[in-house]
């Protein structure tokens, strides 16, 4: 086996830092919140949705059926033809403001569900998760009176319903990045969360009622991936967004195959992150860091695949290990910890998989020495160098806290190995010299590039891949086009 | 004694060349009066790839070219056409259009390039972003082509359809594959002649001929093909676009109406992908340097 350093422990530890739990309300049960109420699931099933920190039992969920998912897209029609469509685009956009409002005041407690629910470090979920959505309503809520100025010499009209299904990595983040620009150009909602994080989608329902939202307007069912199928696959649907793999999104774009119905994908990502001979190494290090181990990577644009001119590699590695060996894997509760819990044992299963291949294929393993709960599901921050453009974990989404390294001669080499992939969502270049680093951006098959910063998100900023990452865009104005019929006038 | 004419044989257009197909096949099309058009090249699934391929390579150089550059090339189409304004009104009036329907069409046609022309170096400043981030960084999103696209031109035209097709895909900087209709193959044909002399690089727009039931599922189903035009699909085939098309996530614009004299910047839109780029800026004095 190689080279799994053993490093001597620090003689001192941090003290635990745990945000408190004692203002956060979970009920024990949650029904689905259809138009406007918590309706018991057709079949009466529940399952239950754990702390994949501890492996306890948080609360439990409506297993949701196709009666369910029926009656919801049904409250959602309602509410289109008699109130959504009917009030003005000035009022909608009211209630937007006040969603956002709401998230703001009530910010603290949503981060310590999300860290509950999906494991989640807390700094994350409190300085990036939250307040991100609630900035994602804000700033489409100022959209909904302004529609026509964002398509110059066109006629813009809402879809309609609205299915949408997101993933597990960014729960309340992805549900405000689905809701706010579909209530915002003026069309209702049936939402699924993610079958092991529901949590704070479910508590955003009750936001919507605090806001006296209109009944009907976002109903939320849960489930797991039949659910969302049964959603998908609703004739009562005219819009499908979905955000989780290729292979899920493939499976729904051929089942609504002859339907009208629109669709967007948000699909999976092999990000490269290329740090070049005269890039500032430490901030590169930092960026590849915060690239690949934010939400342990669990990040469909994470820098998973790292590229390093030949010339620095050797400083780029030690540095870039002895920055691994302080990250603190622990208690997504504690403030001081960086790495938190794998969300799901079956997550935890596909990383121990890919990381089991990575040795087979001949790479070189580098793992901190760190202690890991013996309950819940972990994962250290790992490492693999002498990694072929050929291998399985430089090819394959991991979604996990794993790094494979490259290395290149010249910049063409670089950009050639980069876009041999089949994904396209987003890359990172670590340059200093502005014209190079410029070529580089532009070169690369990717929706989102970083030049020398990385996983940085805005409401503003449009999010969406290339190739099979892919199609369509959310946040910015160029997010809004997916939500709308445009026609000449 | 009658002057012999001098017959045209018809052939395709790939990669800047007019080779006739692989496959030795052709078809006989009737026009006006039930005549026969001519042999015309029946293509096949290898001229299909041979097609892809010569756009695959063609993409980049035409991707690079300037938009300023573009809009020349796109220009000097049109330049060409109203040179050869004659023969593409003869060719749709074999086809079966009257006089007056094909000489309009024409001009029509003509317009449309001098049209997409100007939007080469504008639609990027009217549709592009910068958007203001909250955190300190210069963020903007701009388009691109999507790369290599497929198109089909509509069934019922000769000349109008074929052009309002393939201009927005080649003003955007995309190179395409274009399936000539069937029925009326003869303007598509020679527009591969006006192409050849337009200074549009080879292999950025090439032209078959043939069955479009026995394409289909080539084009569609073909992983080095990132987009597919057409504006006059069945409801079986717009299915079954969308079922094969997911092995590479083609990206699928399937107009219901025809594509016929349409004019619009949205139309380049519809092959252009968006990329955002991020980058920081260096905290400038605290209070903002030049307030």
């Amino acid at each position: 086996m190689p080279s799994k350093t053993k490093k001597p422990k620090a003689s001192w530890k941090l003290s635990p830092a745990l945000e408190s739990t004692a203002q956060v309300d979970i009920a024990t049960r949650y029904k689905n919140y259809i138009d406007g109420s918590w309706v018991a699931p057709s079949e009466g099933k529940y399952f239950p949705t754990k702390n994949p920190a501890t492996g306890k039992k948080l609360s439990e969920v409506a297993k949701s059926t196709q009666p369910d998912v029926d009656l919801a897209v049904k409250a959602a029609r309602k509410a289109y033809d008699e109130v959504w469509s009917q009030i003005t685009p000035r009022e909608r956009g009211k209630y937007l403001f006040r969603i956002a409002r709401l998230i703001q005041e009530r910010a603290r407690e949503f981060a310590i569900i999300e860290t509950l629910d999906g494991g989640k470090p807390i700094r994350e979920s409190r300085d990036v998760d939250i307040p991100l959505a609630a900035n994602h309503f804000f700033y489409y809520a100022g959209w909904a009176d302004k529609l026509e100025y964002a398509f110059p010499n066109r006629k813009v009209a809402p879809i309609g319903v609205a299915g949408q299904i997101i993933p597990w990595n960014f729960p309340l983040l992805m549900a405000a990045w689905k809701i706010a620009p579909a209530l915002a150009t003026g069309n209702t909602v049936v939402l699924k969360p993610a079958e092991t994080t529901p949590l704070t989608a479910l508590k955003l329902a009750e936001l919507f009622s605090d806001a006296g939202l209109p009944d009907g307007v976002v109903n939320i069912v849960t489930g797991d991936g039949t659910t969302g199928a049964e959603l998908a696959n609703h004739p009562g649907v005219d819009k499908i967004a979905f955000t989780g793999s290729t292979e899920v999104g493939k499976s729904i774009q051929k089942s609504a195959a002859g339907s009208n119905k629109r669709l967007t994908l948000e699909l999976g990502g092999k990000a490269a992150n290329i740090i070049l001979e005269d890039a500032p190494i430490d901030q590169a290090v930092e960026g590849v860091v915060n690239g690949i181990y934010f939400n342990q990577g669990h990040v469909c644009c994470a820098g998973s695949r790292l590229f390093v001119q030949e010339s620095v590699y050797e400083e780029v590695i030690q540095k870039l290990k002895q920055r691994i060996d302080t990250l603190i894997v622990g208690d997504p509760l504690d403030k001081n910890t960086d790495i938190g819990a794998i969300n799901s044992r079956e997550q935890l299963k596909t990383i121990q998989k890919y990381i089991k291949i990575g040795i087979k294929e001949g790479a070189d393993l580098y793992q901190p020495e760190c202690e890991l709960s013996t309950v819940g599901s972990w994962c250290p921050p790992t490492l693999f160098t002498n990694v072929a453009q050929s291998s399985v974990i430089a090819q394959e989404e991991i979604f996990g806290p794993v790094l494979a390294a490259q290395t290149f001669r010249t910049v063409p080499e670089v950009i050639e190995k980069a876009n041999n992939t089949p994904y396209g969502l987003a890359a990172g270049v670590w340059c200093d010299k502005g014209a190079r680093l410029f070529q580089l951006t532009n070169a690369l098959d990717a929706g989102v590039v970083w030049g020398n910063t990385y996983n940085q998100f805005d409401p503003t900023s449009p999010f969406g891949g290339y190739k099979e990452s892919g199609f369509g865009r959310e946040g910015g104005l160029h997010g809004l086009s997916a939500y709308l019929h445009t026609s000449s006038h | 004694m009658k002057r012999l004419e001098v017959l045209k044989t018809y052939k395709l257009y790939i990669g800047g060349e007019f080779p006739r197909t692989e496959s030795g096949r052709y078809y006989t099309p009737t026009g006006r009066n039930d005549a026969q058009l001519g042999n015309i090249c029946l293509s096949s699934r290898k001229d299909f790839r041979n097609a892809v391929v010569a756009a695959r390579s063609a993409v980049g150089g035409w991707a690079g070219r300037s938009a300023f550059n573009r809009s020349q090339i796109l220009y000097r189409i049109g330049e060409m056409l109203e040179g050869r304004k004659a023969q593409f009104v003869d060719e749709l009036y074999r086809q079966g259009v009257s006089q007056a329907a094909a000489k309009k069409e024409v001009e029509e046609a003509i317009d449309i390039c001098v049209y997409y022309a100007g939007w080469c170096d504008k639609y990027q400043q009217v549709f592009s972003a910068v958007n203001p981030v909250a955190s300190s960084h210069f963020n903007f999103s701009v388009y691109e082509p999507v790369g290599v696209v497929a198109a089909i031109a509509p069934e019922s035209s000769g000349l109008s359809g074929v052009i309002s097709t393939v201009m927005p895909i080649i003003a955007g900087g995309n190179s395409c594959v274009l399936l000539a209709s069937e029925k009326r193959p003869l303007c598509s044909i020679t527009l591969g002649e006006v192409l050849a002399t337009s200074d549009l690089p080879g292999g950025v727009v090439n032209i078959l001929t043939g069955n479009r039931e026995e394409l289909f599922s080539n084009i569609i189903s073909h992983k080095d093909v990132n987009a597919l035009v057409a504006s006059d699909l069945s409801d079986v085939d717009r299915a079954s676009a969308q079922t094969e098309s997911v092995h590479n996530l083609k990206r699928l614009i399937l107009h219901k109406d025809e594509l016929l004299g349409a004019e619009s910047p949205y139309l380049i839109l519809d092959t252009q992908e968006v990329k955002t780029t991020w980058h920081p800026i260096e905290a400038s004095i605290a209070g903002g340097g030049k307030y």
